[in-house]
């Protein structure tokens, strides 16, 4: 048996320490250490993106990094979106524009398009589907998440105009 | 997947320590998008994994006009995506990094992974090759340089020896009228292992009129990326025609070896590398005239 590493690091916004061993996933350690349960698991070998999270503002897939490896990093999860003031906006157009129906694919969904948004805030539709072609959805067929996405677009970008004036 | 220690040392002296000690069965872990699932599938069971993602020599990308491009071995596709310099000038590149996995892939999966993963599938190997990219390499007896070219050498197998390291790879500088390009093949628009790949690389004439050197390279269709020689050489000499580039399309055919599989038969898989080469070949002609590439 090797022995527990320590990893301090930033979840959500929260300084976090925690123990785990070298092979443990990131995504076992947000899962099953952390408790941090929004986050799922489809494949756990890169396919389908159930468990994608943001690395230091990167999507990667959680079930391909090692918990050991975000020391000193900063992780965002589904858990990080909404604060005190409510969902949010990306989380607010899914469930307007029905852009989920079981539900499991959306964590990781919704992440990607955090992503997304944060680098490109007006992207065509042939970019939100080549951006989330890393996102199984095994229930809508697509076309209400790529919806959803550009309706969470045109409320982030009417949101920043308001702000700055 | 089976324990292992982890290390992630930050020079290469001590990462080379580390490989090469005897007492212990260590390997490279770079992104994990291969390592990773292979682990899971119970592939290989190393006693530590050295990540080599906090060695500076294997994090960046360095560009000059004169001295061409080097490209750390732990830099993920997506930094080569992002970088402008190798956007302009290495557009064959960028063809083969940029469709390797989806986005969340992209931040991860590296190019020392890929190339040091020999799978025959790897997108970026055929692109390495027509550019003449080398590997450089440093191990416990020294560093050493090896062509692309020459680096796998069967399924998974490469020219590394025990406690050696891919440090980078080294792209010749981009010379005028030369042009790159790299196609495959996949039944789904993005997020798909190749059922076949070629790349092509021209050189032209100051007038245009004349190919003065060409290299062709192909994926998926033998047990390691193959650079077909004897196809960019029967284009040397030549007017960059379609007739020319069948010809050199039906040599790359027959000399591919390809096998059926689920991804496809070796009779697709042929077809496919006369169709893909000539692509790439058109490509790489209008990327050498500085035209923009649509096709
Ligand atoms: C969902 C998914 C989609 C994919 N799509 C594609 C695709 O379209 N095209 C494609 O070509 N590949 C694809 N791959 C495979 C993989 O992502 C690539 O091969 C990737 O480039 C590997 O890089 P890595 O950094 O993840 O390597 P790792 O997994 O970390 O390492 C791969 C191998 O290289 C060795 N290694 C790593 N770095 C070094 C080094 N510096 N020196 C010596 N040895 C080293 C490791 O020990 C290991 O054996 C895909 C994988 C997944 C999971
Ligand atoms: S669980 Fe990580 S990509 Fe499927
Ligand atoms: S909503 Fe069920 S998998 Fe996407």
């Amino acid at each position: 048996m090797t022995s527990k590493t320590l990893v301090s690091a930033t979840i959500n916004g929260e300084p976090v320490e925690f123990l785990c061993e070298p092979h443990q996933s990131l995504l076992e350690c947000l899962r099953n250490v952390l408790g941090l349960t929004g986050t799922k698991e489809g494949c756990n070998d890169g396919n389908c993106g159930a468990c994608s999270v943001l690395l230091d503002g990167q999507l990667v897939n959680s079930c391909l990094v090692l918990g050991v490896e975000i020391e000193g990093r900063a992780v965002t999860t589904v858990e990080g979106l909404a604060d005190w003031r409510g969902l949010h906006p990306i989380q607010q157009a899914f469930l307007e524009a029905d852009g989920f129906q079981c539900g499991f694919c959306t964590p990781g969904i919704l992440i990607a398009t955090k992503a997304l948004l944060d680098r490109k805030p007006n992207p065509t539709e042939a970019e939100i589907r080549t951006w989330l072609s890393g996102n199984l959805c095994r229930c809508t067929g697509y076309d209400k998440i790529v919806r959803a996405v550009q309706a969470a677009a045109r409320h982030l970008n009417v949101a920043g105009q308001e702000v700055n004036e | 997947m089976q324990p292992f220690i982890y290390q992630a040392p930050t020079s290469v002296g001590e990462a080379v320590a580390l490989l090469a000690d005897p007492a212990c069965r260590a390997r490279p872990f770079a992104g994990g998008t291969d390592l990773l699932v292979q682990m899971r599938r119970g592939l290989f069971a190393p006693e530590m994994l050295v990540d080599v993602k906090r060695i500076p020599e294997l994090n960046r990308i360095d560009f000059d006009l004169v001295e061409g491009l080097t490209i750390g071995a732990a830099v993920p596709c997506a930094w080569l995506c992002d970088h402008p310099a190798v956007r302009q000038h290495y557009a064959g590149l960028i063809d083969a990094v940029s469709i390797i996995g989806g986005t969340a892939i992209q931040w991860r999966a590296t190019l020392g992974g890929n190339l040091c993963n020999a799978a025959p599938s790897g997108d970026s190997i055929p692109a390495l090759i027509v550019l003449g990219a080398t590997a450089m390499l440093a191990g416990p007896h020294g560093a050493r340089t090896v062509p692309v070219a020459d680096f796998c050498i069967a399924p998974g197998k490469t020219v590394l020896r025990p406690g050696e390291l891919l440090i980078s790879l080294h792209v010749p500088s981009p010379a005028t009228r030369t042009g790159a390009r790299y196609l495959r093949f996949i039944p789904r628009g993005e997020m798909d292992i190749a059922v076949a790949g070629a790349g092509a690389w021209l050189a032209l004439s100051n007038d245009h009129a004349t190919i003065t050197d060409a290299r062709i390279a192909l994926s998926a269709v033998a047990p390691t990326p193959l650079w077909v020689k004897a196809a960019g050489e029967a284009l040397i000499g030549k007017p960059p025609t379609a007739e020319a580039f069948v010809e050199a399309a039906k040599i790359a055919q027959e000399a591919a070896r390809p096998i059926s599989d689920v991804r496809g038969t070796a009779a697709q898989r042929r077809h496919l590398v006369g169709v893909l080469t000539r692509r790439a070949l058109r490509g790489a002609l209008q990327r050498a005239k500085g035209e923009a590439c649509h096709d």
